[in-house]
């Protein structure tokens, strides 16, 4: 059993609480919209060969609101400052998600401070097919559940029916979501641009039955960054982390120490 | 006693059976229900029932918007509040309100009203209100940041209306390089400022700091007094007695000639309730950010079907019953209006006449009854009761303006 140390950093103003295990070098995991469940195989498995760094969003579970903040870059920025606090350098960022449209941003910040990127299933650019799943007009058990191909995943995690403290849960982290990624929703107008100067080897993992991000959009992905390449899952939803973990463990792992 | 005509102004000419198979009858159910030829007849109708209003005698036209659904056809109620300025002469154009965290540019608003204001001679009444969380998902806006701009839009068109220009607005929400429009509101030093509003408590709170009347929409009594017992410490605490002239109330009356025909016509308010907000996801009414933190747990149970709404579902019977609908010829509704206002003492009363599918000629003999045989005995008992409006009053059109506070206020933030 992997031993996971919690501690809470403060950083702009705000607290940001999180989670430590592995040796090796650093991994930080930036979770999706939907927070990070207590238990994470994909986590445990990037453990076993890596100082994994799991933080928790500021004003989702844990991790105090920051009221000035407007935009998913300035959680990106923030980050930056939390790596020097806890004077990270050269990381491998993992995004899941909504995650990984703020790592994205991050290796935008400073090329030269990434080691590798993987990015699964971001958020952060418009899909040139269809739209990002709006959460805004859909009940929070529901959007959770559109994040999975397969259901029986989902009940495994969250539980048929899920806690009042998670719906709870979900909606402080929806809250969140719209506090800093409104409008446009879920995507940055810029960023594709801002990608093309990443440097770092890139993985981006895409499910082929995504709900929430159209897979059409690994392609715009790809298109921009230099060193990327794809991998998509079949028959594999959104939180690719949580309904495939060993599957997703396979790729990154080797990516990672390749 | 200020006493108001108001109507949703229902868009009731679709197929019910479509809204029933959609599942909803708000945010998402399509307009291609939605019949112009219908809503233009519809507008007509509404128009010639305000100016009727105004002709048997009744104070005041309450207005109000929504977006994306049936139950209300105005879409900008500044729309026939300008119609309203040009076509009647006396009564008040009430708003309320402009949900302001829906303007990207309170600047316009504050010009429209101002234009409202003086089209009309100085009738206009310039409620504000929050808007409803499905206004805020229609229309785009951030639904975290509702309370934020509602105060903000509120200070910065207070503002334009009483600093003369040009002055620069660097707010949080709002920024403006020239303030300096040439449309000012006739009323000094501004329009009268209502306030409607349920059971929110920091509205309630926040109204009665301003010192604007606070309108309860059509609460139950218990909830009223709890209403009025939180205006009433929060008015003490910023040094000033509050009293009838800072309570108005939303009451459902259908009066007809018959008991018959207006139990018939009334059972049209739960047009609404059955087809409307019995119709509509809880995360449209209540979208993330937009209510207290404190209401969470108890929203997301009902969210998902966990708890029961907390407004309740009661049948059209038992909200007869408990006041809550009140229907039946002019003489068998006047004693439960006055129980109704023995018990909460308002200065000023809108009565939501008509909704659904009342036919016009009904809704305008309900109008006629209101006028001519209800709103007399009203008037009658608000003197004996000593239930003044605002202008009765003449209360101080907000804190800012008070010649009689106890101490010094910490209002007007």
């Amino acid at each position: 059993m992997m031993a996971w140390a919690e501690r809470t950093v403060e950083v702009a103003g705000t607290t940001v609480h999180l989670t430590r295990g592995g040796k090796g070098p650093p991994v930080v995991v930036l979770h999706r919209d939907i927070g990070m469940p207590a238990k994470s195989l994909f986590r445990n498995e990037l453990a076993k060969s890596a100082d994994v760094i799991v933080p928790n969003h500021p004003g989702w579970e844990g991790s105090r609101r920051a009221n000035w903040m407007r935009s998913v870059r300035d959680l990106a920025v923030m980050y930056r400052g939390l790596f020097a606090e806890l004077k990270i350098e050269n990381a491998v960022l993992v995004g899941l998600g909504f995650g990984g449209w703020v790592a994205a941003e991050m290796a935008t910040m400073a090329p030269a401070d990434v080691a590798k990127l993987v990015l699964v299933a971001p958020m952060g650019i418009k899909p040139s097919q269809g739209d990002i799943l709006d959460q805004a007009i859909v009940s929070y058990i529901d959007y959770a559940r559109a994040g999975f191909h397969d259901q029986k995943a989902f009940d495994g995690i969250y539980g048929a029916e899920p806690s009042t403290d998670q719906l709870e849960a979900w909606d402080i982290a929806r809250e969140m979501c719209f506090r800093i990624a409104w409008k446009p929703y879920m995507y940055s107008q810029t960023l594709p641009h801002l990608l093309r100067s990443v440097k770092a080897p890139t993985l981006v993992v895409w499910g082929d039955k995504d709900r929430i991000v159209p897979v059409s959009t690994a392609d715009l992905y790809l298109t921009v960054l230099p060193h990327a390449k794809l991998e998509v899952i079949k028959d594999c939803g959104h939180c690719i982390d949580l309904e495939r973990p060993e599957c997703l463990a396979r790729l990154v792992g080797p990516f990672i120490a390749g | 006693m200020h006493l108001m005509y108001f109507t949703e102004q229902p868009m009731s000419a679709y197929d019910a059976k479509e809204g029933l198979e959609y599942g909803a009858t708000a945010l998402t159910f399509s307009n291609k229900h939605f019949d112009p030829v219908a809503g233009s007849r519809l507008y007509g109708q509404y128009l010639e029932q305000y100016v009727y209003a105004e002709d048997v005698g009744i104070d005041g036209i309450m207005l109000n918007e929504h977006h994306n659904a049936p139950f209300c056809m105005q879409a900008k109620a500044n729309i026939f509040a300008a119609v309203l300025a040009g076509t009647t002469k006396r009564v008040k154009i009430v708003m309320l309100g402009n949900p302001l965290p829906l303007a990207e540019n309170p600047i316009r608003l504050a010009e429209e009203l101002a234009m409202i204001d003086m089209i009309s001679k100085g009738r206009l009444v310039s409620g504000f209100v929050r808007g409803g969380g499905q206004e805020q998902l229609a229309t785009g806006v951030n639904p975290a940041y509702n309370r934020e701009r509602f105060e903000e839009a509120h200070d910065l068109i207070v503002k334009t209306w009483t600093v003369p220009g040009p002055f620069r607005w660097e707010g949080t929400h709002y920024q403006h390089r020239v303030v300096n429009p040439w449309a000012l509101p006739l009323q000094k030093p501004y329009p009268r400022v209502w306030i409607p509003g349920v059971i929110s408590k920091e509205t309630i709170i926040w109204a009665a700091k301003q010192r604007y009347p606070y309108i309860a929409l059509n609460t139950s009594i218990p909830q009223t007094k709890q209403i009025w017992k939180l205006y009433d410490d929060t008015a003490a605490a910023v040094g000033y007695k509050s009293g009838p002239e800072n309570r108005g109330y939303l009451a459902r009356i259908h009066v007809a000639e018959t008991e018959e025909k207006a139990i018939q016509n009334a059972k049209q308010f739960m047009w609404m309730q059955g087809e409307f907000t019995g119709l509509a996801h809880p995360v449209w009414a209540n979208p993330s950010g937009y209510f207290s933190p404190g209401g969470r747990r108890n929203f997301v149970e009902f969210a998902v079907g966990r708890a029961k709404n907390p407004r309740g579902n009661p049948t059209f019977e038992e909200q007869c019953a408990d006041g809550m609908i009140l229907c039946g010829t002019p003489k068998q509704v006047l004693p439960r209006i006055r129980y109704l206002l023995e018990e909460t003492r308002p200065g000023i009363m809108a009565v939501w006449g008509n909704d659904g599918n009342v036919s016009h000629q009904d809704s305008m003999t309900c109008i006629r009854l209101l006028g001519q045989e209800v709103f007399p005995q009203v008037r009658e008992w608000a003197k004996e009761l000593g239930l003044k409006s605002p202008f009765e009053a003449d209360a101080p059109v907000s804190i800012a303006y008070a010649r009689d506070l106890k101490q010094p206020t910490v209002a007007a933030e």
